[in-house]
């Protein structure tokens, strides 16, 4: 039975990092650009949550109706001023800065709250759980933040399958200079994206905060799994990215199963083991390409 | 309207170093279909891009219904009406047929016309029965005749044809110029680049032919005599 607990919780724990790859994979699958602030980007998300709810007095999970919308016009803001002009110059660019963008970031949260860790209260679902059989129980808040990842990553699914935005998105994917020749603003629709990923590191900023603590540093661990995940699941697929995400949390807590020293050692063996078998992820849509 | 829809004054063109157009001008009136010949690296295809905003001009003038677009980004110039059908047909090989058509009306800026998926499903049978299938699976000639259709989805009123006929059979090159008359008919102006000089003189009402990057001979399709092409085209 303790085996059986161990995949179930590392299913869950799977959620919470798919939930923070997310943003990751969209802009790496619209305009291949990996950024390498994104973890400082969730802990960002945590902080100004922490400032939401310390100046409205809100819970932390009301204070995404601010913290949302604020994290989708730092996106934009930060695609169209800093990210779109390292695009097309080879991979070196966009690297470089989102790099010194994640130093930035670190320090401006130490300048602005410390390097104390901090945490987001959600009272009394943070401890609650719920029995499954008299041996198994899980707890509410992994399962609403699974099941959240699930809805997300689904809404993006069908966001990018089923509207004009989407189509724009995946035909720019395919070849940018061909999507400005049908009209599409290249510009515009890549700050659109980096908007609507950062929307989502928003919600899994909120849900790191409520989970666990966090500190100005935090950031890049938080990189390190979601890019992990992304990858064991295949460079831009969003599904492959929630598989991606359950496949190293089960990793982790089998392994520490095994070994309480081996959670995030068994993580990375996987990852590693990926990489060397299947690079491509896998679930590689077949289409995606480089 | 008065004046040309198209008219293109001294056009200079450069890809750093190397200049490919020489003060080129053209002006294609509402209505018409113009076709560009030229051997290989005469500077057709710059020509189409820098009228379509891919390539910025060195110097000289684009204007379309009389306005100056020399400075706008291609997305831009789609608004208005432009769309180039690109060399190499750039069909977005991750989406359907019918989603690369879809995609085609992101630049519609507003014009109501009459193409729509109906109509190119109708101009393109072909395509209709393949409208779920993925971009990248088809055939050259599906691929050409699903760029002209996803360029038509915008209701432009100037395509540009940018090598059409390129690595095409004969056959499937007829087919598709035997639908540009329902294009023209519909009101859209042609500019079409063709290597092909029969093929250009059968669809045209006018021909320019580039040397070099210069224009060596303008004049009616009707009116110009193979002897005189041929010597513009080789620059005999």
């Amino acid at each position: 039975m303790t085996w059986v607990n161990a995949v179930v919780q590392g299913v869950l724990l799977g959620g919470f990092y798919a939930l923070i790859a997310t943003g990751l994979s969209l802009v790496f699958g619209v305009m291949r650009l990996v950024n390498l602030a994104h973890g400082d980007l969730s802990i960002l998300a945590a902080f100004l949550a922490l400032t939401v709810v310390g100046l409205l007095g809100l819970g932390p999970f009301a204070a995404l109706a601010v913290v949302v919308p604020l994290m989708f016009g730092i996106g934009y803001l930060l695609q169209r001023g800093l990210l779109n002009p390292t695009l097309g110059r080879g991979v070196l660019p966009p690297v470089l800065v989102t790099f010194g963008l994640s130093i930035i970031v670190q320090n401006l949260l130490l300048l602005a709250y410390s390097a104390d860790s901090r945490g987001l209260d959600a009272g009394r679902l943070e401890t609650a759980s719920l029995a499954l059989t008299p041996q198994l129980a899980v707890g509410w808040l992994p399962l609403l933040t699974f099941v959240v990842a699930v809805a997300v990553l689904g809404g993006l699914q069908l966001l990018l399958r089923r509207t004009q935005l989407g189509r724009a998105f995946r035909a720019a994917a395919d070849d940018p200079e061909a999507a400005a020749l049908v009209g599409i603003d290249t510009r515009h629709l890549y700050a659109l994206a980096t908007a609507i990923a950062l929307a989502t590191v928003a919600i899994a900023g909120v849900f790191l905060g409520v989970r666990t603590t966090f500190a100005p540093s935090a950031g890049p661990v938080r990189l390190l799994f979601a890019f992990e995940a992304v990858i064991i699941g295949g460079l831009g697929s969003l599904w492959g990215t929630l598989i991606g995400g359950v496949v190293l949390g089960v990793a982790q807590t089998v392994g520490a199963q095994i070994n309480p020293g081996w959670d995030v050692l068994a993580g990375h063996l996987v990852f590693l083991a990926v990489l060397a078998l299947k690079p491509s992820g896998l679930f590689t849509r077949g289409t995606a390409r480089a | 309207m008065t004046g040309p829809l198209l008219e293109v004054a001294r056009a200079d063109c450069r890809y750093g170093d190397f200049q490919a157009l020489f003060g080129v001008s053209l002006s294609v009136a509402q209505g018409e279909t113009v076709a560009i010949v030229g051997a290989n690296g005469a500077g057709k295809s710059t020509l189409l891009k820098a009228i379509a905003g891919l390539l910025p001009l060195a110097s000289g003038t684009v204007r379309f219904a009389g306005d100056e677009v020399g400075g706008l980004p291609a997305h831009r110039r789609v608004a208005l009406g432009i769309s180039l059908v690109p060399e190499g047909r750039r069909i977005f090989a991750s989406l359907t047929v019918e989603e690369n058509l879809l995609v085609g009306t992101y630049g519609r800026g507003g014009r109501t016309g009459r193409w729509d998926l109906a109509a190119v499903y109708e101009l393109f049978p072909l395509l209709a029965d393949r409208r779920g299938r993925m971009g990248a699976s088809l055939s050259g000639g599906e691929q050409q005749a699903l760029a002209i259709g996803r360029a038509l989805m915008a209701d432009p009123r100037l395509v540009l044809l940018d090598e059409v006929s390129l690595g095409l059979a004969p056959v499937v090159v007829k087919q598709l110029y035997a639908a540009l008359p329902a294009v023209t008919a519909a009101g859209t102006t042609v500019l079409v680049v063709e290597q092909n000089v029969d093929q250009a003189l059968a669809a045209a009402d006018r021909l320019l032919c580039l040397l070099e990057g210069r224009v060596a001979l303008e004049g009616p399709a009707a009116g110009l005599t193979r002897e005189e092409i041929r010597g513009a085209y080789f620059g005999l």
